[in-house]
């Protein structure tokens, strides 16, 4: 039963597995779905989907699976054709939506009668479309009504009006359409790998029972109790997180504010600075790198001592200049040249890596990414959970 | 029993087919949704429609999976031998009960609410898979075996700010509560504040409607927020005329503390606002 379906969901993606599948068997023969299509749409997602992002993808799987048996049986196409809209109607919509000006647009490109039989036309092939199985939402997007301002849910309001009187269903609606990509999403895997990085220590308030110490000084107190109490351990490991922002970069800002997420809860003691392609005499506290943010490179090297470990996140592709020259900096004037200064900082931080979100295989296709993979003494890795992974490793050696 | 909503909450007909379909086949129920929509409300109210007890178990960043299961009180033990206290030779008298326990342990089966699962340690629900699925677990002090009388209807809640591992999730239902529409937002307003004035209601939701569509705020008020706001504009005695008023000196709605929680948004909307108003 509904196995096509099934199959379906996870084609599209959705990570349901067969134990789902036969929850919602169980479900069937309980008789939870009732004998209605919405029900049973409401009881097939509460089971089969375990994420909100995936929600607008079951949706429209959804539409697609069960299109000829859960829509209305289509009319005879002589019939539909038939059927006039009532104009003062559609008159009525226009009035709604369109202002002085736009009504004075629209005389200029034929008058408001052109304008009401392109949009007749529309919402006929739209009604025809629809019984095909395409969603309502989606292919309004050429609608006279578009360029004019008014948006597609003035042309689904015609459906709803009842000219086939089944109004829009559920699952047609997406409504969870925009529940997609959020950072704080998807982070999991790395944190998982970030756990690496945990070197723990005690330190501060005292709040933990000491059980090897309290036996101790009882034993020494003659067997009275005597309880001792040690400060809980924390993660004591210190990053400094230098991230690459703009230019290049902006292909990758998913994936970095991810790994941006995860560090920052991950971490205890995270100082994070930016930086422009390649990192000179000052850094920035602010992605947005103004001049109020700036701090000299030499202070932070001063403030975090080598016992901080520094990651450096960038896709250490620029023009050579950029690297090699002194004053070749792509926004500023740098006496010293960024070769220089990457050296100064991983000389000052023997725990350093880079982590680079190109994919690997193009490494070798970009000069600066060698230039500076032999200045890291090679500890550039990828951005990718298993160059995470032994990235982390590295730094804990 | 069908869980229809209750007089002070307004249940979706998917959030009842949701409820429906994890009581009747005692799944545990996963929800998700913007804060202030009502997800721990949720549990309480499934507790009364039923007619169960509901035990709520509040997750914080400390929280260690067996702290719902039991704990072992030591040190209490140990002192209490200290004293020569006849209780120190039966170990069970230092086993305190965790919430799930008290949960398996009910005659009646209860309701039971973990909240904020997604503020615990990344490893807790892993802790919790079997304990979840075949709703029994072992005592090792006292070699017992406590296993659910009847299995509680369990209802989880999480802000999403970690993600639960792929395990947890196939042993759960999960419904998003997305956030009401208007239609819906009138009937709550109906359940909470009967007999309020349509025009002031009408007025008040065209407001805070157009506040959440503003692109860009760091907070977005929330149903909670909004009943808040309308309580005090009934306090206040504000009228709808007040509402609508488009006075380009009063940009941003009366008494928009109870919406807007940090200056930025406040900032952001009045230039909205501003740049809307000059238009027209």
């Amino acid at each position: 039963m509904f196995l096509a379906f099934f199959l379906a969901l996870r084609a599209a993606g959705i990570k349901t597995s067969l134990r789902e599948f036969l929850t919602l068997q169980e479900a069937m023969v309980q008789g939870l779905s009732g004998f209605d299509a919405e029900h049973f749409y409401y009881l097939a997602r509460v089971i089969l989907v375990k994420d909100e992002r995936h929600l607008d993808r079951f949706d429209v799987v959804f539409a697609e699976h069960f299109k000829g048996i859960l829509n209305p049986a289509p009319e005879a196409p002589g019939e539909v054709a038939m059927r006039e809209l009532p104009a003062e109607w559609l008159e009525k919509l226009a009035e709604k939506h369109l202002t002085e000006e736009e009504k004075a647009l629209i005389e200029a490109t034929g008058g408001f009668e052109a304008l009401m039989e392109r949009l007749r036309q529309r919402l006929e092939e739209q009604k025809q479309r629809h019984q095909g199985g395409s969603k309502w939402i989606g292919t309004a997007g050429t609608s006279p009504f578009g360029a004019q301002g008014a948006n597609p849910e003035g042309v689904r309001i015609g459906q709803e009006k009842g000219r086939n009187r089944t109004g829009v269903k559920v699952w047609d609606k997406r409504n969870f359409k925009n529940l997609a990509g959020d950072a704080e999403l998807g982070t999991r895997n790395m944190k998982i790998a970030l756990r690496r990085l945990r070197r723990f220590a005690r330190e501060g308030a005292a709040q933990e029972l000491d059980l090897n110490g309290t036996i101790r000084s009882t034993a020494r107190n003659a067997g009275y109790l005597d309880l001792q109490m040690v400060p809980e351990r924390h993660n004591a490991v210190k990053i400094l997180l230098l991230l690459d922002i703009g230019g290049s970069m902006d292909e990758h800002v998913q994936l970095c504010e991810q790994l941006f997420t995860a560090t920052k809860t991950e971490f205890k003691h995270l100082k994070h600075l930016y930086f422009h392609n390649c990192p000179y005499d000052s850094l920035y506290t602010d992605a947005r790198m103004r001049r109020t943010d700036a701090i000299e490179t030499n202070d932070v090297l001063h403030k975090y001592d080598h016992t901080w470990k520094l990651i450096f996140v960038g896709d250490a592709s620029m023009s050579p200049y950029e690297l090699t020259q002194a004053g070749g900096a792509a926004t500023s004037w740098n006496a010293e040249s960024g070769q220089v200064w990457l050296q100064r900082l991983t000389t000052a931080y023997p725990k350093s890596v880079w982590l680079n979100p190109t994919a690997e295989t193009y490494w070798k296709h970009t000069q600066t990414i060698s230039v500076i993979r032999k200045i890291m003494e090679e500890r550039m890795y990828g951005l990718t959970l298993a160059g995470l992974d032994t990235a982390m490793r590295k730094l804990m050696h | 029993m069908r869980f229809e909503g209750t007089e002070n909450f307004v249940a979706t007909e998917d959030l009842k087919v949701a409820v429906n379909a994890a009581v009747a086949l005692q799944r545990p129920l996963l929800i998700k949704g913007e804060p202030g929509t009502g997800k721990t409300v949720l549990a309480q109210e499934i507790a009364s429609a039923l007619g169960r007890n509901l035990i709520s178990w509040h997750i914080k960043s400390t929280t260690k999976a067996q702290q719902g299961l039991y704990e072992y009180d030591a040190v209490s033990r140990l002192r209490d031998s200290q004293l020569g206290d006849a209780r120190v030779h039966d170990i069970g008298n230092y086993i305190v009960k965790g919430k799930l326990w008290e949960a398996f342990e009910a005659d009646t089966a209860p309701v039971l609410l973990i909240d904020e699962i997604d503020k615990a340690d990344i490893e807790f629900p892993n802790d919790l898979l079997l304990e979840l699925d075949r709703m029994e677990f072992y005592v090792y002090e006292t070699r017992q075996t406590i296993k659910a009388k009847q299995r509680p209807v369990i209802v989880i809640t999480s802000n999403n700010e970690k993600e639960l591992p792929d395990a947890f999730l196939r042993r759960c239902f999960f419904h998003y509560i997305k956030f009401p529409d208007r239609e819906t937002m009138e009937r709550i307003v109906d359940v909470h504040y009967p007999g309020i004035s349509q025009l002031l209601l009408r007025e008040a939701l065209t407001s805070f409607f157009e506040l959440r569509d503003v692109q860009g705020l760091k907070k977005r008020p929330s149903t909670s927020e909004f009943l808040d706001w309308l309580k005090l504009l009934l306090v206040e005695d504000i009228g709808p005329e007040l509402l609508r008023e488009k006075n380009v000196a009063k940009l941003i709605p009366p008494l928009h503390g109870a919406l807007l929680k940090n200056e930025q948004d406040v900032h952001l909307f009045e230039r909205v606002a501003f740049m809307a108003r000059r238009g027209t």
